[in-house]
């Protein structure tokens, strides 16, 4: 045995195939979207805005049904929906194309709020912005990472174009009261935009009850595919933005650019089952998390779960443990897949920002894991890393001793 | 159906089918540590290299898109920041549109660009953004991209080109044509639809369109469309001389011109797979129906915006208004045999003659 390895002896069985507890990087394609979206990789090639000739119009139904689909999961309108490569494009699009339209419409308002825990695409959507003559406000969280509903209010008046709140944190799992901050940047005159590409599907959102004018959403972590998502553009009362690009013209306008049909397609399906099973999967997913707790709170006493324990979704659990590094964890346990803080920064070394912006010590966020638990992870999946993670642990613990 | 709007999109390669297949079984995010991430970023790395190869750029110059249309954007966002942009005057609309106040080079009745005009617009100014396509979708004109670029080279100009129709059916290599970069649409080469790429010359930067993330080395932030870039791949490597088709194209052309048609920009070179013909005094889109209904996939132009069918902008940009409001175009897929050619050459002869007929008797 290499010496820098930790003794396995203590380890449970290796599974056959990796245990995959990285949900919110994203998740697999469930098998319904998977049948749903193929035959329009194979067989129904159609350009969906060939209008003149059936193999079009039929991607063109196949493509206004999905989006259908993606309109009921947020209570919204088919013609809310602007279909987009991805839940970063569609954020780049509310955030820079509200602002540039308000500008050009010759508003006066400049400022632009969001959140310090914000997905990174958020973040320097906003920051880009301030070349451009606007004015970033980034708001801090409470160390439970739930926004200070006085702290929003504050930042609203009306020189306040824009706020930007995120529906779920993509690493600590907790969901912000979108219904209440809706209602005071309604009250004054402020778009409201959210980030809910960790949220749809997981947690009932609805575009009447959050009050968002704006509202991103992600194909691949609902179980769709990668490559595919949407933001919901309210038409009553209107909000209004500038194209991020023009081109062809499609989606009003508002996104050129051929659609995908298999990926529409695959994205619809996704929807249609998470609006479907959104509940049934909740419960689950709950059950399992709380199978793998008690398992590693038992077995690694001392271990830290970071941000609010109620207001969250279920499957999500950030871990601070109290003896080993996480990069030192999961480098021992290869097969299975969890992750030190979100995929887009997983390969840098600085400390995660969001566990920072809560008040974790960047010494103990070294020692921090997202566990993401999803739709297709069983029992036996949360037994083994429980009980794996737990004895990695213990080595290395022991060895560091 | 028989399907000739290839340029509007080309069916699925089977190699592409298969790329595709395969990697929609990858569970990971590229952009993961882990074992599932890792076997993600190695297919998503694998088609860099593919169609870095295939296109002459560095693996590390590759940017991925969500397509064409965005990697135009983005490329002319991108680089011509505070730079004045030229652009060809029969460019697609995402190019045309991704410029402020483009200025238009023109070109001539076949659709070639003037190439004595791009000198003195570049004379007459600081340098700018010059956006020339390799081949035009309409028409399938092929521009002098290469003596363009010694144009652009001489005056501190850059050089991006719309390769979307061109590549995967005549060659077309960034670091041989000497432009600075280049926009590729996967399913214009029989991959699938949602993936593109932006090539760009070594060392040169692109600030990015779509922020947030540091995907693709901070030049387009979002998760990658793992399968749809894979399929892209593939495609590239399968998409090699589609000039076998130019005979197909060819034949129909002659039996199109014996039934009254007449061949737009048929003197310039062209795509081997386009022909653009139009049939005076019947408007296009009563052709297009009339071959719909017949089990015929043709287009009156660009295939964008809600299938509105509108006057040709690109052919009267050339000069030719009279045709511009008659004319159809026939692109040929990677898969067109020569039965689907004898049915559409039936088919339009048919629709030529009686179409023709009732042209001239309400005229």
């Amino acid at each position: 045995m290499p010496p820098h390895m930790p003794d396995m002896t203590a380890m449970p069985p290796r599974p056959n195939r990796p245990v995959y507890l990285d949900n919110q990087a994203t998740t697999p394609l469930d098998p319904r979207v998977w049948q749903a979206m193929v035959p329009f990789f194979t067989e129904h090639f159609g350009n969906p805005h060939s209008a003149e000739h059936a193999m079009g119009r039929f991607a063109e139904e196949a493509v206004e049904t999905a989006r259908g689909h993606v309109a009921a999961l947020i209570g919204a309108e088919p013609r809310e929906i602007i279909l987009t490569s991805g839940a970063t494009e569609a954020n780049n699009l509310a955030i820079k194309g509200a602002a540039r339209f308000a500008a050009a419409r010759g508003s006066e308002r400049r400022r632009v709020v969001t959140v310090a825990t914000e997905h990174k695409c958020v973040l320097e959507s906003v920051a880009d912005l301030a070349a451009e003559g606007f004015e970033p406000v980034v708001l801090p969280v409470r160390t439970d990472g739930l926004l200070d509903l006085d702290t929003v209010a504050a930042a609203l008046d009306d020189r306040t174009l824009l706020i930007s709140v995120m529906a779920v944190n993509n690493e600590i799992g907790v969901t912000q009261d979108l219904a209440a901050i809706g209602r005071m940047a309604r009250a004054k005159g402020v778009l409201f935009h959210s980030d809910a590409a960790q949220g749809a599907g997981k947690i009932p959102l609805d575009v009447a009850e959050t009050g968002v004018d704006l509202l991103s959403i992600s194909g691949h972590k609902l179980y769709g595919p990668k490559g595919i998502g949407a933001l919901y553009v309210r038409r009553r009362p209107r909000a209004r933005i500038a194209p991020l690009f023009s081109g062809g013209g499609q989606e009003r306008g508002l996104r050129s650019g051929t659609l995908a049909p298999p990926l529409v397609v695959g994205f619809g399906e996704a929807c249609r089952i998470a609006a479907a099973e959104m509940l049934l999967d909740a419960g689950r997913i709950a059950d399992q998390r709380d199978r793998f707790l008690d398992r590693l709170t038992r077995d690694v006493p001392g271990i830290v779960v970071n941000a609010d324990r109620t207001r969250r979704i279920p499957g999500n659990l950030n871990l601070t443990f109290p003896a080993a590094r996480a990069a030192d964890l999961m480098q021992a346990l290869p097969e299975l897949c969890v992750s030190t803080g979100s995929a887009c920064s997983s390969a840098e070394v600085e400390p995660s920002y969001v566990l920072r912006a809560i008040g974790v010590p960047d010494e103990a966020a070294a020692r921090t894991l997202r566990v993401g638990l999803g739709r297709f992870t069983s029992p036996a999946d949360v037994d083994y890393a429980a009980a794996a993670l737990a004895a990695a642990h213990g080595a290395l613990a022991a060895k560091a001793a | 159906m028989i399907y000739l709007d290839a340029n509007a999109t080309e069916p699925l390669r089977p190699e592409a089918r298969a790329a595709v297949l395969a990697a929609l079984d990858l569970v990971g995010n590229p952009s993961s540590v882990h074992g599932a991430g890792r076997a993600a970023r190695r297919v998503l790395e694998d088609s860099r290299e593919s169609v870095a190869a295939r296109f002459g750029a560095a693996p590390a110059d590759v940017v991925f898109t969500a397509g064409g249309t965005e990697a135009n954007a983005a490329a002319i966002h991108g680089l011509g920041r505070g730079r004045r942009v030229i652009a060809g005057a029969t460019e697609h609309d995402a190019v045309l549109r991704a410029a402020d106040t483009p200025l238009l080079l023109p070109v001539d009745h076949d659709g070639i660009a003037d190439l004595s005009a791009l000198e003195r617009m570049l004379a007459d100014g600081p340098p700018p953004l010059v956006c020339l396509m390799a081949a035009n979708n309409e028409t399938g004109a092929v521009q002098p991209v290469a003596e363009a670029a010694a144009l652009c080279r001489a005056h501190g100009a850059l050089l991006h080109v719309d390769a979307v129709q061109a590549a995967g059916r005549i060659p077309f290599d960034l670091r041989a044509a000497g432009a600075d970069s280049a926009a590729l649409s996967a399913h214009k080469l029989g991959g699938p639809k949602g993936a593109g790429a932006i090539l760009l010359r070594p060392g040169l930067h692109l600030p990015a369109l779509v922020a947030g993330g540091g995907q693709e080395r901070g030049r387009r932030g979002g998760t990658e469309s793992l399968p749809a870039i894979a399929g892209f791949a593939a495609a590239a490597h399968a998409a090699g001389d589609a000039s076998a088709l130019a005979e197909l194209r060819d034949a129909a052309e002659a039996a199109c011109v014996a039934a009254g048609a007449i061949v737009v920009g048929g003197a310039a070179p062209r795509l081997p797979n386009t022909t653009c013909l139009a049939l005076p005094g019947v408007r296009a889109d009563t052709q297009v129906i009339a071959l719909d209904l017949a089990g015929i996939a043709v287009s009156a132009g660009a295939a964008c915006s809600s299938g509105k069918v509108a006057r040709s902008r690109v052919i009267d940009a050339m000069g030719l208004s009279d045709l511009a409001g008659c004319a159809i175009r026939v692109s040929l897929p990677w898969n067109a045999t020569a039965s689907d050619i004898a049915a559409f050459t039936e088919a339009y002869a048919r629709m030529a003659a009686r179409l023709r007929s009732s042209a001239l008797a309400e005229g």
